[in-house]
């Protein structure tokens, strides 16, 4: 049987895992960052129900990206987790609050307000807290002898709280091009206007990150700036920018589905950027994804279970957004 | 005063943990309670089935909800809280997690969605599906962390090199020898517990005079069930009890108490074990009862606590004490069931009686009963946090015990803002009841989400 380089599947899997994650409670954390936008209930219940059956499956994602860092480089699980503990300890606690906010908002009502305020603020601290967690990882962490020897507030820079006000905006235009096109009505139409800023504030945002990172790390300058590199990485940069102008121009089309696409697709490039950065680091700037595998046991052994039930997984979660496809009128909703 | 990070990061674990493991144990049986009535609102086309599968769904939501956001915080404590616990045992029990993630917390998640909205949206038999899917994977789930859990009680299918675990047979890992009795005692538990809140809630209506026919159905069946599971309940601990003996006799010493293995033990009713003397205080006793209980022979012998190293042993009185708890509910949950079958042979049940008003508050019996049982089991373990292979105080991260006292004080002002409100709304959606089924018009027949929305308007003006 010819080796296989099971530590480099692995992460292949939980850059899948966190990719779909992003994306996919991206946009029904995005409708929650947005719920201040409008004042009219019946806009917030539309708001919530598009996205109310598959929040839960959403969030899944995100235990499969930290389960899976755990199962397959438990030493790097074991660093990041001390370093990142008070970003990680907030999003967790904001997601506690959006989640329930889902059930107690219709139970509570008429009396909801406070609900209405834990979504928002659940979606917006998550998400900025997620920003918080992408800031402090690129920055680097502070490990000897395999453990984590920094201090508790290690990832705190202006760096990271930039991260954090691009991760929010980032995810606002994913919930703002769903709604486009997902709801029917006025909510409609201003899903629309609400997108164009937040794609100019996520493109702004790109920017930053592709300037500061070669800035400061000498490794990522080289490897991008170099040639022959220079010409194979080039579609990265390029395909953003063709992106951006679709959704742009889709936004003015109103076009049902191209913003959402587009925005989906400008998140996969950005993701695929930083992961050519820093790869072969999961724990930048020292530990690289064969440093901290989990013995080949371990990783064949779930491998086999990922190959066979990722596929299944991925074919009910396709028939549940299927069942609920078609755009949430006003007044509409399941409860 | 300096601050231990071990003692806060233990407090945090046993406080998320405990505030988690009450949801799984009514949503295990809840969604199997809802799967059972729509399908027995399929097989018999009664709608009292659908009304009272769409009333428990509401109540599932909500806890469900609740059970998921807490369950998260578990999955990133073990990095940030336990970092060497995670790195050492990883390579094991890591995968087991992880394939809790794909068999059972996808397939809960997902069909959830159409269980809770989808009624609308796909077929009677379709709709039913996604409640069994969902009961199925709350038991899946079940099993894989009961697995990881019995690992860590008692270690198998492994190798140690340089204090890190590595998997030598899966199979072992999975079916460690205490797996087997400990997962059907939590799955019956689960159900219990569901079951009592099912009869309490049946027996409030009732003693309220409102949704009598739904009353009465929610108390048969839940009877039904109970007066089975909970005498299966006492056979199925004795033989885990008979299990923990063989695998983990310091916990079993500390259950009862018992100190002098030399001779037969007692069954030690009430007590106040003096670690320092090694002699319990104020003791209520059986004689011989206990060795009869645990080796099925009065003049049987097993290890006493003095057999075992000072530091080896686990904290006596709160495993001692929970343990005597669970048991205790356990019987009186025997009895319980007992009386209501009897009862409803004779054809009494349905009395404004004593019992009827002791069913009415029953309901918190299961998750008293569950806690007991996995505060005995855990706090049983120590001072290992994998039987042999490491001990809890090596378990924790290189975080300053500041860190860990805020994130503790944090947990707990969410999770009662979170544990008040929850319980406030599920109370709400119990005063409301069932809402009886009114056949639809087909007003608008291109909206049917519309047209269902109004029907329930209609039927919910009309119930209050």
């Amino acid at each position: 049987m010819a080796e296989l380089d099971l530590p480099l599947i692995w992460a292949g899997i939980i850059g899948v895992a966190v990719i779909l994650y992003v994306i996919l409670d991206g946009f029904d954390l995005g409708c929650g960052i947005l719920f201040p936008l409008t004042r009219e209930e019946h806009e917030r219940d539309q708001m919530m129900n598009s996205v109310a059956p598959f929040w839960d499956g959403n969030e899944t994602w995100l235990v499969l990206g930290g389960g899976g860092l755990w199962v397959a480089f438990p030493a790097a699980y074991s660093i990041i987790m001390p370093a990142l503990y008070v970003p990680v300890l907030v999003m967790l606690l904001a997601l506690i609050f959006r989640g329930v906010a889902f059930e107690f908002r219709w139970v509570a009502k008429p009396n909801h307000q406070l609900w209405d305020l834990a979504f928002w603020l659940g979606s917006t601290v998550a998400a900025f807290a997620q920003g918080l967690i992408l800031g402090g990882l690129l920055h680097g962490i502070a490990m000897e002898q395999g453990r984590f020897s920094g201090g508790t507030f290690d990832w705190l820079s202006p760096f990271a709280i930039m991260c954090g006000f691009g991760v929010v905006a980032g995810y606002a235009l994913l919930g703002a091009t769903w709604l486009h096109m997902r709801v029917a009505g006025d909510l409609e139409r201003r899903a629309n206007e609400w997108a164009k800023p937040l794609l100019l504030a996520l493109l702004g945002f790109i920017l930053v990150v592709s300037i500061w990172t070669p800035l400061h790390v000498e490794r990522i300058a080289a490897l991008w700036f170099s040639w022959p590199n220079l010409l194979y990485l080039s579609p990265v940069p390029v395909l953003t920018l063709v992106l951006a102008a679709l959704v742009w121009k889709g936004l003015d089309d109103k076009a049902a589905a191209t913003p959402f696409l587009g925005s989906v697709g400008i998140f996969v490039l950005a993701f695929a950027g930083l992961a050519i950065s820093n790869f072969p680091y999961l724990v930048p700037p020292s530990l690289t994804v064969w440093d901290a595998a989990a013995a080949p046991e371990s990783q064949m052994f779930l491998l086999v279970g990922v190959l066979i039930l990722l596929p299944v997984v991925l074919g009910y979660t396709v028939f549940v957004y299927y069942t609920f496809r078609g755009r949430i009128r006003p007044g509409e909703g399941y409860h | 005063m300096e601050l231990d990070p071990l003692i806060l990061a233990r407090i945090q674990f046993a406080f998320t943990i405990s505030f988690h493991i009450i949801f799984p144990a009514f949503t295990i049986g809840l969604s199997a309670w809802i799967a059972t009535l729509l399908g027995m609102s399929l097989w018999t086309g009664n709608v009292r089935y659908k009304d009272l599968a769409q009333f428990w769904t509401k109540i599932f939501a909500v806890s469900f909800a609740m059970g998921v956001v807490s369950g998260i915080v578990l999955t990133y404590q073990f990095g940030t809280n336990w970092s060497e616990f995670s790195l050492a045992v990883g390579n094991v029990i890591g995968p087991l997690i992880g394939f809790e993630v794909l068999t059972a917390f996808f397939l809960e998640a997902s069909f959830l969605g159409i269980m809770l909205f989808g009624r609308d949206r796909v077929s009677p038999a379709m709709h039913f599906t996604a409640a069994v899917l969902v009961a199925v994977g709350t038991a899946i789930s079940a099993f894989w962390i009961l697995s990881a859990n019995s690992w860590m009680q008692f270690p198998a299918g492994h190798e140690v090199r340089d204090g890190i675990a590595y998997p030598v047979d899966w199979w072992q890992v999975i079916f460690s020898p205490t797996f087997g009795w400990r997962m059907v005692h939590m799955l019956t538990a689960a159900y219990i517990t569901t079951g009592f809140v099912v009869l309490a809630v049946g027996a409030r209506f009732w003693l309220k005079g409102k949704h009598l026919p739904e009353a009465e159905t929610m108390m048969k069946m839940a009877l039904g069930i109970l007066v089975v599971l909970t005498p299966v309940q006492a056979v199925i601990g004795d033989f885990h009890g008979l299990n923990t003996l063989e695998h983990q006799p310091a916990k079993i010493a500390a259950m009862e108490a018992h100190w002098d293995g030399t001779h037969p033990a007692a069954l030690v009713l009430f007590a106040i074990p003096d670690v320092v003397a090694e002699v319990n205080r104020f003791e209520i006793a059986i004689p011989k009862l206990g060795s009869l209980i645990l080796t099925h022979d009065l003049n049987g012998t097993f290890p006493g606590l003095k057999q075992f190293a000072p530091e080896d042993r686990p904290p006596v009185l709160p495993v001692f004490i929970s343990f005597r708890v669970m048991v205790g509910i356990g019987l009186l949950m025997i009895l319980l069931s007992g009386l209501g079958a009897f009862a409803w042979w004779r054809g009494k049940l349905f009395r404004p009686n004593l019992l009827m008003q002791v069913f009415a508050n029953t309901w918190p019996l299961g998750f008293i009963a569950v806690l007991a049982g996995w505060i005995t089991t855990e706090i049983g373990r120590q001072p290992w946090v994998a039987t042999g292979l490491m001990r809890t105080e090596d378990a924790l991260s290189p975080v300053g015990a500041a860190t860990v006292l805020t994130s503790l004080i944090l947990f707990v002002l969410v999770y009662a803002v979170i544990f008040v409100s929850g319980g406030y709304y599920i109370n709400r959606l119990l005063e409301k009841g069932p809402v009886r089924h009114v056949p639809k018009e087909p007003l608008r027949p291109t909206r049917p989400m519309a047209a269902a929305q109004d029907s329930g308007r209609i039927a919910l003006s009309a119930g209050e």
